[in-house]
């Protein structure tokens, strides 16, 4: 909403006020102005001026040279390049000495040999908003009509004025209208508010002889008034109302048109004229539409209705869809003599889904949608009645059509003193509270036991409980006025969950490893879910009702396909050497259309590609691989005390490399469980994706926090050495290291402290498909030091076993 | 006897003068002090002297023991000084090629931010709360006051994915779900941090995916005072001591009284600058009393208990905090962005 002050002052004094101190007390009073402009951007030495006489200029195709008259008595001599120039015109003069927006300074020229005394302006050189005037007069001078010459522009163009940009909350529809915005800078000032004069002088004629009103529809029209206005001149209207339409950026159509607009902004009531004659028998219907019905509306779309729509009909025909547009069967035109003005209260949800529907949307749904104020129907009807008749030379029939189903009446909320004080933190006494009241123009009345009893005038329908006028208290008495207090009562004790505090940990760990966390789209492609189909575990991917982009129209299944696509973006700009990991939730469900919530499950993952370390002067680059991803997940599974509940076991998931993949599974204490691969990217993938070799791993994280261990037992240091022994073995390259060391734990017992790997080697004197795995044994007793002899008992009981466990052969 | 010992004396003390170096230092103490050196050669003779003469010739036998031991060891020391001297100026190295660093990764910029303003809050008793991004209109909307066709839904266009389901456009409807847990018992302080979603084209200021931290206090006697208390805490914690706010009255559909909360610009200090467009001020809350009919939803009498409830984007105070210029950046997550972050 667009507020000229100038305008304003109609209804409010604001003597004393600048427009910025304006702006600054809506916005402390809670509506946010979110832009002053002077509409006179500088302008100075404008006039209007006569054009005597045309010419074409000697020299030059497209310039003319005019005469003309500014009032003084000295004609001026002016070049005009602009087309639609011509004598007899009233316009717009920069005289010698004049100023214009952008501190452009009119001076004494010559065009083409030719002097010119000045400039004859276009709208958009006097600094103002051409939009919304006719096409002809946005490429060429601004025209006026006929003024008194040497008057200043300023004057005549209601330049002297400020615009304010009001950012409306939904709640406050009350400040659609000048004369809402009038009651709500009374309440901020104690200013009164002055409304207008709507006295209709009527002609001897009854209205009833030419116009009646039935509604039909009940419950979608509680209110529709009509006044029938006979014998009007259908013009261009005044400048004055021209310009404070423009100033609130309607643009200007006719007398009769801008007057209903024009009172919609006064009022915050919508209006309407019909073409009277073209209306059949002069009935009006309120009724909702018609199977299979249509309407040409005003701007001339054919528009297919729906029984939920209300409508506006005569006897035989829809003639305007309710409180969104009128129809262009019986549309205002420059032929009209006779019309019916409507005023009319139409349910703010009937015309919001109407307008939402066909896509629809005016200054009048705007207001309907957020409903009017039932109590400003019959004034704006006659205030628009009287300005018809004033401006467009109508006469206006004695009484007025309407059918009221029921009147709105203002709402009584009590609400006490003390509830006040507690709600705010503030102690007011009565006086205070019923000043604010009355500043709002609320009557209210104190009773017993300090209840206030409020009455509400139908203008504020926000309005409809005790917290309600509580804010209006708060909003009036200043929320900068409110102290600040501690919580008084029962203290809380500030914790982290498990789950977060694991996420925590994660984050922290690996981002100190090295590891950079991202955070990548909920939302990705269909084909983007099919990838890693393990990890989507069947899931059907949740599409959106309206994607912005098919990029970005279903919820991601699992994490890594957001990952590679974050690597593919930064390998496009020369970022090679990625450790990045994520946590975040993927959307399971199994439901092709949902009818209940999906499940959301959270997942880490992992994506490491190009170097581990980059080359520098004391080092070779060192280029990751599978056992760098399978690393993190080690400290990972470290960090949560879970180590000895994990292992690894070679899968071919898709997607990953069949010979280079992992499952993770995690014992626990319904068995061992799955929770998760890490591999290599497959070949065909990766190359597809463009990106060097790829590590990744996915775990599902809630596997992980019922598991987590975070309770720390101290284990007593070793107070006995311990016996270190070594293996090396060749087996066969399929015998996978984990079962080596496995069957060594099993066969040498408790003695054994700890078994490592910590050589494995291929090559030609092995012989083809051989391999040689080294093991470092620890052996030790809690309790006292071990016998040569127990040690070499339980290790070679740890050869043997891998002897012949795995047909393994000693090396020596 | 004692004639010969001197004569070793001076002997001894000559050629040690003259050594060349360690190795022949060496071959010295063998040559005079050795097991068969010329001290031990002469000493023998000593069984041959009277009771008398022993202690005599044995004094003069120690002093010249210790006379040839203290140059050898004067000579020795001299030779470890240089040869340390020799060793440190062999092993120079260039103090100034770059060392070698242990990596260092960052945590996403917006869980920085969310982990800093959680930190602050559970040091104020609150607990963190969580609930699904995919929601049901009930809780992501009615329940919140904002029943179907209500105008305030059109201030967030939704991601719909049936007409009762959709991707949560705020983090608020976690409050109605942590209320019902509740069962009605009080004190409730909460802060539900996570990511919520609405149709909005994306530009360097807007994005479809965002995050919120949203806070709710519900407990008797819970007054707007003790709002402004606990953001003003908040806001000094996150942005200074020298932080203030200023409250406006604004319009959420489950909150009454609502406002906007502005906090003096961290930049210029108030003072005004471009990054509060010269006001001084910088708006990065939302926040207003519980409105009874959220309380009601929540499982709570209104009469009984009061609450309130504040908001704010995360993404926002990334931007204002790191001077970021695009907000896309943080969901491309391109490397040199996020390494940005890797440090306090």
């Amino acid at each position: 909403m667009k507020i000229s002050t100038s305008w304003l002052a109609d209804y409010i004094s604001l003597e004393g006020l600048t427009p910025e101190e304006i702006a600054e007390k809506m916005t402390s009073g809670g509506i946010e102005i979110d832009s002053v402009e002077a509409v006179d951007k500088g302008v100075t030495g404008v006039v209007v001026g006569y054009v005597k006489e045309k010419t074409k200029h000697p020299d030059a195709d497209k310039l003319n040279v005019c005469k003309i008259d500014v009032g003084t008595g000295e004609e001026l001599q002016i070049v005009c390049g602009a087309a639609n120039v011509d004598a007899g015109q009233y316009v717009p003069v920069a005289t010698i000495g004049a100023k214009l927006p952008g501190d452009f300074a009119i001076k004494r020229a010559k065009l083409r040999g030719v002097e010119s005394q000045g400039m004859i302006c276009s709208a958009l050189e006097l600094g103002l908003n051409d939009k919304l005037l006719p096409k002809e007069l946005q490429e060429g001078i601004l025209v006026l009509p006929k003024l008194p010459l040497g008057k200043p522009i300023g004057e005549v163009l209601d330049l002297n004025t400020s615009v304010l940009e009001l950012d409306l909350t939904p709640n406050r529809s009350d400040a659609l209208s000048y004369i809402g915005v009038a009651y709500e800078l009374a309440a901020l000032t104690g200013h009164s508010v002055k409304l207008p004069d709507g006295k209709v002088f009527h002609a001897a004629e009854k209205t009833s002889d030419h116009l009646s009103v039935r509604i039909e529809a009940r419950e979608e029209c509680p209110h529709y008034s009509a006044r029938f206005i006979k014998h009007v001149q259908v013009a261009p209207s005044p400048l004055w109302l021209q310009n404070r339409l423009m100033a609130a950026g309607i643009r200007p159509i006719n007398n009769i048109v801008d007057v209903t607009n024009y009172v919609m902004l006064e009022y915050g009531q919508p209006l309407h004229a019909f073409d009277a004659d073209r209306v059949a028998d002069g009935g009006i219907i309120v009724r909702m539409a018609r199977e299979g019905e249509e309407l040409e509306t005003l701007d001339g779309q054919q528009r297919k209705l729906q029984p939920h729509m209300l409508v506006i009909a005569d006897s035989e025909k829809a003639i305007g869809l309710a409180g969104v547009m009128g129809g262009a069967n019986s549309e205002v035109t420059a032929d009209t003599v006779n019309i019916i003005l409507e005023s009319a209260k139409f349910d703010g949800s009937v015309v919001r889904r109407t307008s939402r529907q066909l896509g629809l949307r005016s200054e009048a749904s705007l207001r309907f949608e957020k409903e009017v104020d039932p109590a400003r129907v019959i004034p704006a009807l006659d205030r628009a009645a009287a300005l018809i008749a004033e401006l467009g030379q109508g006469l206006v029939t004695e009484g007025i059509a309407q059918e009221l189903i029921h009147a709105a009446q203002p709402a009584v909320i009590e609400v006490s003193l003390e509830r006040i004080g507690r709600y705010l933190g503030i102690e007011l006494s009565k006086l205070e509270v019923q000043t604010i009241f009355g500043r709002l123009g609320f009557d209210s009345e104190i009773r017993d036991g300090g209840l206030i009893k409020v009455q509400v005038p139908t203008r504020r329908s926000d309005i409809t409980r005790d917290v309600d006028l509580i804010e209006e208290v708060a909003r009036l008495y200043g929320y900068d006025n409110i102290p600040t207090t501690p919580i008084v009562g029962e203290t809380t004790p500030g914790a982290l969950t498990v789950p977060q505090a694991v996420r925590r940990e994660l984050r922290r760990r690996l981002s100190d490893a090295g590891l950079n966390e991202v955070i990548s789209y909920s939302f990705t492609a269909p084909a983007r879910t099919k990838l890693f189909p393990e990890l989507s575990q069947g899931a059907v991917p949740i599409r959106l009702a309206m994607p912005m982009s098919e990029e970005r129209s279903v919820l991601r299944t699992s994490l890594l396909p957001q990952l590679l696509e974050t690597a593919a973006y930064n390998r496009n700009r020369k970022n090679n050497d990625l450790a990045l990991f994520e946590i975040g939730t993927v959307f399971h469900t199994d439901e092709a259309e949902l009818t209940r919530l999906p499940q959301e499950k959270h997942r880490f993952a992992v994506l490491l590609t190009g170097l581990r370390r980059s080359a520098a002067w004391n080092r070779k680059a060192e280029k990751v691989d599978f056992y760098d991803a399978k690393g993190v997940l080690e400290t990972v599974f470290d960090v949560l005390g879970l180590t000895g509940s994990v292992s690894y076991e070679a899968a071919a998931p898709g997607d990953l490399h069949p010979g280079r993949t992992a499952a993770v599974k995690l014992a626990g204490e319904r068995g061992e469980q799955i929770v998760g691969y890490v591999g290599q990217l497959h070949p065909e993938l990766q190359q597809e994706s463009g990106l060097d070799d790829v590590y990744v791993a996915e775990l599902d994280l809630a596997a992980l926090y019922d598991a987590v261990d975070r309770d720390i037992v101290y284990r007593q240091l070793p107070r006995y050495p311990a016996s270190d022994r070594d293996i090396a073995v060749t087996v066969d390259e399929a015998v996978p290291a984990a079962a080596l060391a496995a069957a060594v734990q099993a066969a040498a017992g408790e003695l054994l402290e700890s078994v490592q790997v910590f050589d494995v080697y291929t090559g030609e004197k092995l012989g083809a498909g051989r391999k040689s795995v080294a093991l470092a044994l620890v052996y030790r007793h809690p309790e006292r030091t071990l016998t040569d002899e127990e040690v070499t008992s339980a290790h070679a009981a740890a050869v043997a076993a891998l002897e012949q466990s795995f047909s393994a052969e000693l090396r020596k | 006897m004692k004639e010969r010992l001197e004569a070793l004396r001076a002997e001894a003390l000559q050629e040690l003068q003259g050594v060349a170096g360690p190795q022949e230092l060496g071959e010295l103490r063998v040559k005079y002090l050795g097991k068969k050196g010329a001290l031990t050669e002469i000493l023998r003779g000593m069984g041959a002297l009277s009771a008398e003469e022993r202690p005599v010739i044995g004094e003069v036998a120690n002093s010249v023991r210790g006379a040839i031991e203290a140059v050898i060891e004067e000579k020795t020391a001299e030779y470890r000084r240089a040869e340390t001297e020799e060793r440190l100026r062999s092993e120079t190295i260039d103090v100034t090629l770059p060392g070698s660093g242990l990596p260092t990764g960052a945590v996403h910029p917006l869980n920085k931010v969310a982990q800093e303003i959680e930190d602050i809050f559970i040091g104020m008793g609150y607990t963190i709360a969580e609930g699904p991004e995919v929601e049901t209109d009930y809780y992501n909307f009615e329940a919140l006051n904002l029943p179907k066709n209500h105008p305030a839904r059109d201030m967030q266009d939704s991601f719909y994915i049936t007409d009762e389901i959709l991707m949560r456009t705020q983090t608020s409807p976690v409050q109605i779900r942590a209320m019902k847990a509740m069962n009605g018992q009080s004190p409730l302080k909460i802060i539900c941090p996570g990511k919520v979603y609405r149709r909005d084209d994306d530009d360097a200021t807007h994005s479809f995916q965002f995050n919120q931290v949203e806070g709710l206090v519900i407990g008797k006697g819970i007054r707007m005072s003790d709002l402004k208390g606990t953001l003003l805490q908040f806001v000094q914690e996150m942005f200074g001591k020298q932080a203030r706010i200023r409250l406006r009255p604004s319009f959420f559909p489950f909150t009454e009284p609502s406002a906007e909360v502005d906090v003096t610009c961290a930049q210029c200090g108030g003072s005004g600058c471009r990054m509060c467009k010269g006001t001084g001020w910088l708006e990065i809350l939302g926040c207003g009393m519980v409105h009874p009919k959220v309380l009601e939803a929540g499982g709570y009498d209104p009469e009984e208990v009061t609450g309130f409830a504040f908001g704010m984007g995360i993404e926002r105070i990334a931007l204002l905090k790191y001077g970021i210029d695009d907000i896309r950046h943080f969901y491309t997550n391109d490397l040199r962005f996020l390494s940005q972050f890797a440090r306090m």
